[in-house]
């Protein structure tokens, strides 16, 4: 044993300091995040505080704040604003939609079953961002499912109606916010629906059988006991849904009216406009709400179901 | 009156979700079939096999494919080394900043991804870097490392430091021991975290939008084909193989994570 240990020096070296060791594993991870990562997003900062010299259309490399002023004109702040609307609508309807999948999931599926439900949440999750936008182009399209289908069931007048609504509306479902609504919800639905179902997997079943035994409803105890224990996944699901709304320029880009986005702000301001410090001073709203609801979700504890 | 029955109407709360996130998805399997050439229309007046040999003859979608299969084999390899060596460290020992570390990890995948691309960015124009494929790359590994971290740092808390330590009694140095021991018992978590990194990387589009040059990736070659239809059926019958391509990664990383604690994907 001696001897072998000594025609091993390094690892030996390993074994009595393991302090070493740790920063051989973790500098490389960190060497690439710090400087590719965190590198970039103190560029972006930066970017942020210059300011675009509006005759030349040049980059002033001086620190100000005109540049965050700017978000406050009416045509910004409407679009921070509408884009915030669409990620809190967007959230909403999604908790609504995944409680009944998961409480299924997490309470009485399963075996096989369970599985079932597990990789019915999966292969959606994780199947291309892009097909499933297209595959909502293809079913919101004028002469798409959607309205065959609303035909179908002779419901084309309720459906016209719908269209003809101030603001939400639209020529048809594929250029109006209801459609950009529906888009984002059905894409970040599973976001939702896997820290719910994870959160209500650890509602004790003793709980409900103790408000079961003290003469409750299954509404009061939905009410009283299982909403409040599940709150944490729920917290957690709309930090995804939420901030995936927030960050995208995709979906409204190619269904929805032509009114922006924060991420088609972005977008344009960086590309074809060339205001980089006003398109990273947007882009740093996201940044800054998201902070503050990750901070408020944290004193709710919702990271323990995450 | 407590039951183990579901009620019929969280019983069909349920399923009627389900059906919302798979019926979009099987609409895309009947589009690649249609004889219809112009519209969206539907129902589709008659199907046909042409678009697929159509598509087969298309160098432009094959130029794209072996790009994103190149970009995604390179990125899944870089996360898979920096992943492992992550989760190896954050799983090993308590240390200060340990947190901090698993925050970096995830906060590429955690911030909205226009805010990841336009930070990289801006950082290559600051630092004069070309965009290239190398800079797709460069994105890519950054937010794959995440994936390989979780399903790597879920079994590396299994493997308990008994079997290191007898591993070094009988004689054996840290690469044999890594080899022998270690590597036998995470293989099938980062052959799962490989591919959901693969399958992560093959169809990013955000922000691959920002550090793409004249390249295009197949999600890219969509996002065109979405803005500016120019063939929809070639575009229809790509997305029905992009869902094909994505299924089997996600399916043989739960078989290769099923039973286990923590489940693979568990946060994308």
């Amino acid at each position: 044993m001696a001897t072998h240990r000594l025609t091993n020096p390094l690892s030996d070296m390993f074994w009595r300091r393991p302090r070493v060791l740790l920063a051989l594993l973790l500098a490389p991870p960190l060497l690439w995040l710090g400087v590719v990562y965190i590198g970039s997003l103190a560029a972006l900062l930066l970017q942020s505080f210059f300011s675009i010299d509006e005759f030349s259309g040049l980059i002033n490399y001086e620190f100000t704040l005109k540049t965050y002023g700017e978000l406050l004109r009416p045509a910004n702040y409407d679009i921070v604003l509408r884009t915030t609307l669409m990620a809190a609508a967007v959230t909403v309807a999604s908790a609504v939609i995944a409680f009944p999948i998961a409480f299924y999931a997490a309470r009485y599926a399963k075996g096989r079953m369970k599985a079932f439900f597990y990789l019915a949440v999966m292969l959606p999750l994780w199947s291309s961002y892009l097909v499933k936008v297209y595959a909502w182009k293809l079913i919101l399209a004028k002469e798409g499912i959607l309205t065959w289908a609303v035909d179908g069931i002779g419901a084309s007048a309720a459906l016209n109606a719908l269209l003809s609504l101030p603001v939400i509306g639209g020529n048809s479902l594929s250029v109006s916010y209801i459609g950009t609504f529906l888009v984002f919800l059905y894409v970040w639905l599973p976001y939702m629906i896997l820290p719910l179902q994870a959160s209500l997997e650890r509602v004790p079943a003793n709980l409900l059988e103790a408000s079961d035994d003290l003469g409750a409803s299954r509404g009061q105890t939905l009410r009283h006991v299982i909403l409040p224990l599940a709150m944490p996944g729920m917290i957690a699901g709309s930090i995804f849904t939420f901030s995936l709304t927030l960050g995208d320029y995709i979906i409204p880009q190619i269904v929805g009216s032509s009114r922006n986005f924060i991420g088609q702000a972005v977008y344009a301001h960086q590309g074809t406009a060339g205001n980089i410090p006003l398109a990273a001073a947007f882009a740093v709203v996201p940044i800054v709400i998201m902070g503050v609801y990750l901070w408020m979700a944290k004193r709710k504890g919702a990271f323990d179901a995450l | 009156m407590h039951s183990d029955r579901a009620s019929l109407l969280l019983k069909s709360a349920a399923f009627a979700g389900l059906l919302f996130l798979h019926l979009p998805i099987l609409l895309i399997f009947v589009y690649a079939f249609t004889t219809e050439d112009r519209t969206y229309q539907w129902p589709p007046p008659g199907l046909t096999l042409k678009w697929f040999a159509v598509t087969w003859n298309r160098p432009d979608v094959w130029e794209a494919m072996a790009l994103s299969v190149r970009v995604a084999s390179i990125s899944t390899a870089i996360a898979l080394v920096l992943g492992t060596l992550c989760a190896a460290a954050v799983s090993r020992a308590k240390f200060f900043g340990r947190e901090a570390v698993s925050l970096l990890v995830i906060l590429p995948i955690a911030l909205p991804g226009i805010i990841t691309g336009i930070s990289l960015r801006s950082a290559f124009n600051i630092g004069g870097i070309p965009f290239s494929t190398l800079t797709i790359i460069l994105g890519h590994a950054t937010f794959c490392i995440v994936v390989v971290y979780n399903n790597a740092v879920a079994r590396f808390r299994r493997i308990s430091g008994s079997m290191l330590e007898a591993s070094s009694d009988l004689g054996a140095n840290g690469f044999q021991t890594f080899w022998h021991v270690v590597l036998p018992n995470i293989g099938t978590a980062l052959l799962a975290g490989g591919m959901l990194a693969f399958a992560l990387s093959f169809d990013e589009v955000i922000v691959t939008t920002f550090t793409a040059g004249q390249q295009a990736t197949l999600p890219i070659w969509m996002l065109e084909e979405l803005v500016r239809p120019r063939q929809r059926p070639v575009t229809n019958v790509v997305a029905m193989i992009v869902v094909l391509v994505t299924f089997l990664p996600i399916l043989g990383a739960y078989y290769l994570t099923r039973g286990g604690t923590e489940t693979a994907g568990g946060s994308k």
